[in-house]
């Protein structure tokens, strides 16, 4: 097995803190001369740069969020002066204003660096066709693998979302071998072959880098049995630095965080603590190394933990669990928690039914409801009234004891619940606050 | 005598129903018998149609779930006692219907059946002198 930088990925952990307490030592210099939010933020808890001198110092800085950065659209978080910033993606904004990120050119190069590491940990090589589903443009995914690819010195095939009868026609011409899309795609990608008629024999898929979107260990479980590929997760947010912020390596035993760059810790998003190795709470990086946009202890929102053990694989990187959910997509349903993702793995343990759901929450007389679309396999369809009954009650009772709270199933018609060929959407609110 | 009956799985939705017949006449498909199960949230479309095979892969490739189903078909004089009596034949075997539709033209009467054991359903009706219909003969009807 390969990997890309083992000078740093498989570095003593000592010489990383080293090495993460200098990169620090730097980051906090420049942000507080060059961004006056930083300094003010700073200056209000009775910080200056000498302040912080090992990455032990990380917990006196304060956190920085998503809406910081919505308060300085565009531009005002940016380190350098725009002449240095050769590249601007944008988030989706679909909560307000979007986020904008810029990269300098070295910025650039990190994360070309990171996204080789990512590719090489799945086992791509030179010699594999890369074939870049993810959407090319201001979202990070497309050119994040884009350029990671081309550094290994990968074929990159960039054929971007969209127009599925085309990616399975490029895929069997070029004879793609790694996909590299979100894995809502990689499941509608597998439906569509399968309807096609393609042969699996006339595809060369080996693999694929999964990742902008939760999914369950049951999704992983689906795509592989489906595209006969081994699936790898990845992680990343534009915010930090795209994809490439931490990857799985083909033990599949977590995702290893480029902590040379990116410095991860573990927060309780209530009590904002940092938490102890292996507790679960909230993601919050600090980038060491970025010029563009570097931020501090920056809160993601999603929910992991970590673990420090060293992987199989070499790499001593440390390792973060799959998400598990995103602190704000937790639903709150008459009081108690729910994340979507738990839902997905009661139905992908369901044979009857096909992994498309849709979440719909309401509020009637006072007392939120919960109904889950789910559609019927085909195959399983008769035309008995009580065995759809039946199926419906189980779906339902299999729910109920895992989420324990009540909620309603309803059966839906094969293809009604809209496929995504970018981030699914399946969670409709219609509660109003 | 086994009659393929085409079902369908409707969302409770307004217009499914006409996108189904639209469907189907439009590729020239007639329909003999038709029955709806319905719940409040789904229904089944039950139909005897022409060519229930090709009438299966048209609704498929629309995206409906269909299903091909074996049912039987009786005809009977229009009166109300024959229908009992080829249920009682049923149940004096522990034959159990699943469910029934039937309609009546002039003097006679068609009754569809599904139960849980089709082949012993056609041999004791048989044995008990009930007309069978083929499908071919449904659907001349």
């Amino acid at each position: 097995m390969e990997i890309w930088n083992g000078h740093f990925e498989c570095m003593n952990r000592d010489k990383l803190r080293e090495v993460q307490s200098e990169r620090l030592r730097d980051t906090i210099e420049r942000v507080y001369f060059n961004v006056p939010f930083y300094r003010r933020k700073m200056q209000q808890l009775g910080l200056g740069p000498e302040s912080i001198q090992t990455i032990d110092d990380i917990n006196k800085l304060p956190f920085t969020t998503k809406d910081d950065l919505r308060d300085n659209y565009p531009f005002g978080l940016f380190a350098v002066p725009m002449s240095e910033i050769v590249r601007l993606h944008a988030s989706s904004g679909t909560t307000g204003k979007p986020t904008v990120v810029g990269y300098s050119r070295r910025d650039i190069g990190t994360w070309s660096e990171v996204m080789a590491r990512t590719l090489t940990a799945a086992g791509a090589t030179r010699h594999d066709f890369i074939h870049v589903a993810y959407g090319y443009g201001l979202f990070t995914g497309g050119l994040g693998l884009h350029y990671g690819g081309e550094k290994i010195g990968a074929s990159v095939i960039p054929v971007s979302g969209g127009n599925t009868k085309r990616q399975l026609q490029l895929m069997q011409d070029f004879g793609s071998t790694v996909l590299a899309c979100t894995p809502s795609y990689a499941l509608f990608l597998a439906e569509a072959i399968e309807e096609s008629g393609i042969r699996r024999s006339d595809l060369k898929l080996r693999v694929g880098v999964f990742g902008a979107e939760p999914w369950t260990e049951n999704m992983r479980k689906e795509i592989e049995e489906k595209l006969q590929i081994k699936a790898i997760d990845i992680y990343g947010l534009s915010e930090i630095i795209g994809p490439g912020v931490a990857s799985e390596c083909l033990f599949q035993q977590g995702l290893h965080i480029n902590e040379d760059h990116f410095y991860p810790e573990i927060i309780d998003p209530k009590t904002l603590e940092v938490l102890p190795p292996g507790k679960t709470g909230e993601l919050v990086f600090t980038t060491i190394t970025k010029e563009g946009l570097p931020l501090i202890r920056y809160r993601t929102r999603d929910l992991t933990r970590l673990n420090y053990d060293q992987c199989n694989c070499g790499r001593t990187l440390v390792r973060m669990e799959k998400c598990l959910g995103r602190s704000d997509d937790m639903l709150i349903i008459r009081g108690v928690n729910v994340f979507p993702s738990q839902i997905e793995s009661v139905l992908l343990e369901m044979s009857e039914i096909k992994p498309h759901y849709l979440l719909v929450i309401d509020r009637v007389n006072n007392l939120d409801e919960l109904e889950i679309q789910v559609e019927v396999e085909e195959q399983f369809f008769q035309d008995k009234i009580g065995q759809l009954m039946s199926l419906k009650q189980k779906i339902q009772n299999n729910l109920e004891s895992s989420l324990g709270i009540a909620v309603k199933v309803t059966l839906v018609e094969p293809k009604t619940i809209e496929r995504s060929e970018g981030k699914a959407k399946r969670v409709i609110d219609k509660r109003k606050f | 005598m086994i009659v393929h009956q085409l079902s369908v799985f409707l969302e409770n939705k307004s217009g499914r129903l006409t996108e189904v017949l639209e469907t189907l006449g439009k590729e020239n498909i007639k329909i003999t018998a038709l029955s709806v199960a319905d719940t409040s949230e789904f229904g089944i479309l039950r139909m005897i149609v022409t060519d229930p095979e090709k009438a299966k892969n048209i609704l498929k490739e629309k995206s409906f779930t269909v299903n091909l189903t074996d049912v039987l078909s009786i005809i009977t004089p229009n009166e109300a006692r024959f229908y009992a009596k080829a249920l009682k034949i049923l149940s004096d075997l522990d034959i159990s219907i699943e469910y029934t539709y039937a309609f009546s033209i002039g003097e006679k009467s068609v009754i569809i059946l599904r139960t849980n054991n089709t082949e012993m359903a056609i041999k004791a009706l048989q044995e008990h002198e009930m007309e069978l219909l083929k499908a071919s003969d449904l659907y001349k009807i």
